[in-house]
């Protein structure tokens, strides 16, 4: 049984345009994934397409104006807004992305100790600094002083600190080189190898192939497949939705091939299919019938015409 | 490293003081001289009829009136810079320990208004920003903006009317009880006098910060450090102690300094409205009866004053501020 599961999410907020019209901005709709212990799941999808807000809307701390359909349980629970807030910090676990996530008045130590749930939050800080290689001094340092390195590891130990089952890394390897992106990801593996369910939400297909066990890939506020990451080889064939593969031939190691257009912002924008516009394989089906989710040679697909 | 920053700060400081100083001495008298008081007649008062011109010439010979401005000002400027500054015509008393004595009295009442509107300021925009978009929010919004377009002195005509006059339970007006000697003035009697020139400063010195407040909690609330401490778990007070409370009083407390001149005026106005022997009502004074000593003193010192408020407030942000105290290197 997956230990976080999601499933029919939809995230919508509500906006007021010239005047008192109220319009509603679906950013994520009918999106389904689950972890398991002792596994990374990464969820791909193109910068800016609200794979953040997914995040946020597992943790509960999406902006008053969201509205948020569907389930997100945990080890079979259901979470509503109150049990999420108890299982915040205890249970999930947030690896935000960037240095301005931490306070900038505070140092560092004491944040990842205020992370810690255990009986001795100052014990557990300096084992956890110590095993990343943060020299004891860093805990006395304010976060404008960290290098990029350092925010990294102070950001990852506060999840580790905190005991959570679940970890939520959000975009946690922008622009990083080939050893700091090594050494991140050997935290998540780590992690997951210790027995915690990682969810790894980036733009970095390279990245979260070299750790992650399955992938989601994140369309148009949906995930329209899940693949094991093994899926991911030679030309694509073993992928099962169109973009997926137009992903995965994109690369520069795999032909670098472009696909034509752009993704649509808002999830109701384009009838049926929302990846139609661009597929090759579109028929006049696509364009009617939104296809639903099913269960492909082990993955998830989300395609009228995959085999 | 760190004094020689520090070091560095002040001189610079000093400097920008010397020359404010002296750009003020400057423009202050020879505006006076432009103006229409003429200092004889204003040192002569009620007597000037039976001052003859030939007496006037003498007096105005023994003042120096009659050397060209550029020298009457070398003379005065010479004299303030050796801790001279003359003496009131009003007053007949040396012009510093006018100023000494008044400005005491101000103190308090500024003193006062200044702690209690800041206190109560951030608490109401720390509850606005807290409780944003809710009907708190929109009454301490409302009281504020009230607030912000109220002159002083309409107020203090206000609370005036209603707490000594209606109610009649504070006096009217002044420092003091009337009618009693220096000695027999108790404690008391000065705070009884002080409440409402208080009430009316502070309720107007409120909005400003109330409103700063407000906005800079907004900010911080949706900030990512906030938005990940609530990933961890953090609520309510909890929160705002954490990670609201440092990032939100440092502007305010350098808003706060940095309003002394805005203090000042109004305590100028409440001070006139409520008869308060205070040094804006001092500066009221000597500008209406032409005691141009008194006047250039007290507008030096006010100048000093509101310098002063800027130069704390600066400071503090580098005492208080890590990015700017261990960066100040950078």
């Amino acid at each position: 049984m997956p230990v976080l599961e999601v499933n029919d999410l939809s995230v919508a907020f509500a906006q007021y345009e010239s005047g008192l019209r109220r319009k509603e901005l679906t950013v994520i709709s009918g999106l389904n994934v689950s972890v398991g212990s002792g596994e990374i799941l990464a969820v791909v999808g193109s910068s800016g397409s609200g794979k953040s807000l997914l995040a946020h809307a597992i943790l509960g701390i999406l902006p008053g104006n969201a509205r948020l359909a569907g389930t997100i349980r945990y080890r079979g629970e259901t979470l509503t807004p109150a049990r999420q807030a108890e299982l915040r910090g205890a249970e999930l676990a947030l690896v935000p992305q960037a240095v301005t996530f931490l306070d900038p008045l505070m140092r560092v130590g004491r944040q990842v100790r205020l992370a810690a749930r255990g009986s001795d939050p100052t014990a557990a800080q300096r084992a956890v600094f110590a095993r990343y290689n943060l020299p004891p001094a860093v805990e006395k340092l304010y976060p404008f002083e960290l290098s990029g390195g350092m925010a990294r590891r102070v950001l990852v130990s506060t999840a580790v600190v905190s005991g959570a089952q679940v970890v939520i890394a959000d975009e946690p390897t922008p622009g990083l080189d080939e050893a700091a992106l090594r050494e991140t990801l050997g935290f998540f593996r780590e992690m997951a190898d210790a027995g915690r369910a990682v969810m790894l939400i980036t733009h970095d297909i390279e990245a979260a192939l070299r750790v992650a066990d399955r992938i989601a890939v994140f369309y148009a506020g949906t995930t329209i497949e899940v693949a094991r990451a093994e899926d991911f080889a030679d030309t694509g064939e073993s992928l099962r939705h169109p973009y997926s593969q137009a992903l995965w031939r994109a690369l520069p190691r795999n032909g670098f091939i472009p696909l034509a257009g752009f993704q649509p912002a808002n999830c109701n924008l384009v009838a049926g299919c929302s990846f139609q516009p661009r597929c090759p394989r579109a028929a006049t089906e696509c364009a009617k019938a939104e296809p639903p989710p099913r269960v492909l040679r082990g993955g998830m697909v989300r395609c009228h015409y995959a085999s | 490293m760190q004094w020689r920053n520090v070091t560095v700060f002040l001189a610079g400081k000093c400097l920008r003081m010397a020359t404010l100083l002296t750009a003020l001495c400057l423009l202050s008298f020879f505006l006076l001289r432009l103006s229409p008081i003429d200092p004889v007649q204003a040192y002569v008062g009620a007597d000037m009829l039976q001052v003859g011109p030939e007496q006037r010439a003498r007096i105005a010979e023994y003042w120096g009136l009659d050397k060209p401005p550029v020298e009457q000002f070398l003379h005065w400027a010479s004299a303030v810079v050796r801790g001279d500054f003359g003496t009131s015509m009003i007053f007949r008393r040396p012009v510093l320990s006018v100023i000494g004595e008044r400005f005491g009295a101000s103190l308090f009442l500024m003193g006062a208004a200044w702690l209690l509107s800041g206190l109560v300021g951030f608490t109401l925009g720390v509850i606005a920003g807290m409780r944003r978009d809710t009907w708190v929010d929109r009454m301490i919004k409302w009281y504020c903006c009230t607030l912000a377009s109220t002159p002083t002195f309409w107020l203090g005509l206000l609370v005036l009317t209603v707490f000594a006059v209606w109610l009649g339970w504070f006096p009217v007006g002044m420092g003091v009880p009337a009618g009693l000697l220096a000695h027999e003035v108790t404690l008391g009697d000065r705070l009884h006098h002080l409440v409402l020139p208080v009430l009316t400063l502070s309720v107007l010195g409120v909005a400003n910060v109330a409103l700063h407040t407000r906005e800079k909690l907004i900010d911080v609330l949706a900030s990512d450090y906030v938005l990940f401490a609530r990933a961890r778990g953090e609520a309510g007070m909890t929160l705002f102690w954490r990670h609201g409370f440092r990032n939100v009083v440092l502007p305010a407390l350098t808003l706060q300094f940095a309003s002394f001149s805005e203090l000042f005026g109004g305590a100028v106005l409440a001070e006139q409205v409520f008869s308060y022997p205070g040094l804006g009502q001092t500066i009221v004074e000597a500008g209406l009866r032409g005691d141009v000593p008194l006047l250039l003193g007290v507008v030096l010192f006010s100048a000093l004053f509101v310098f002063s408020g800027n130069l704390i407030a600066d400071l503090l942000y580098r005492i208080v501020d890590p990015r700017i105290r261990e960066g100040a290197g950078v």
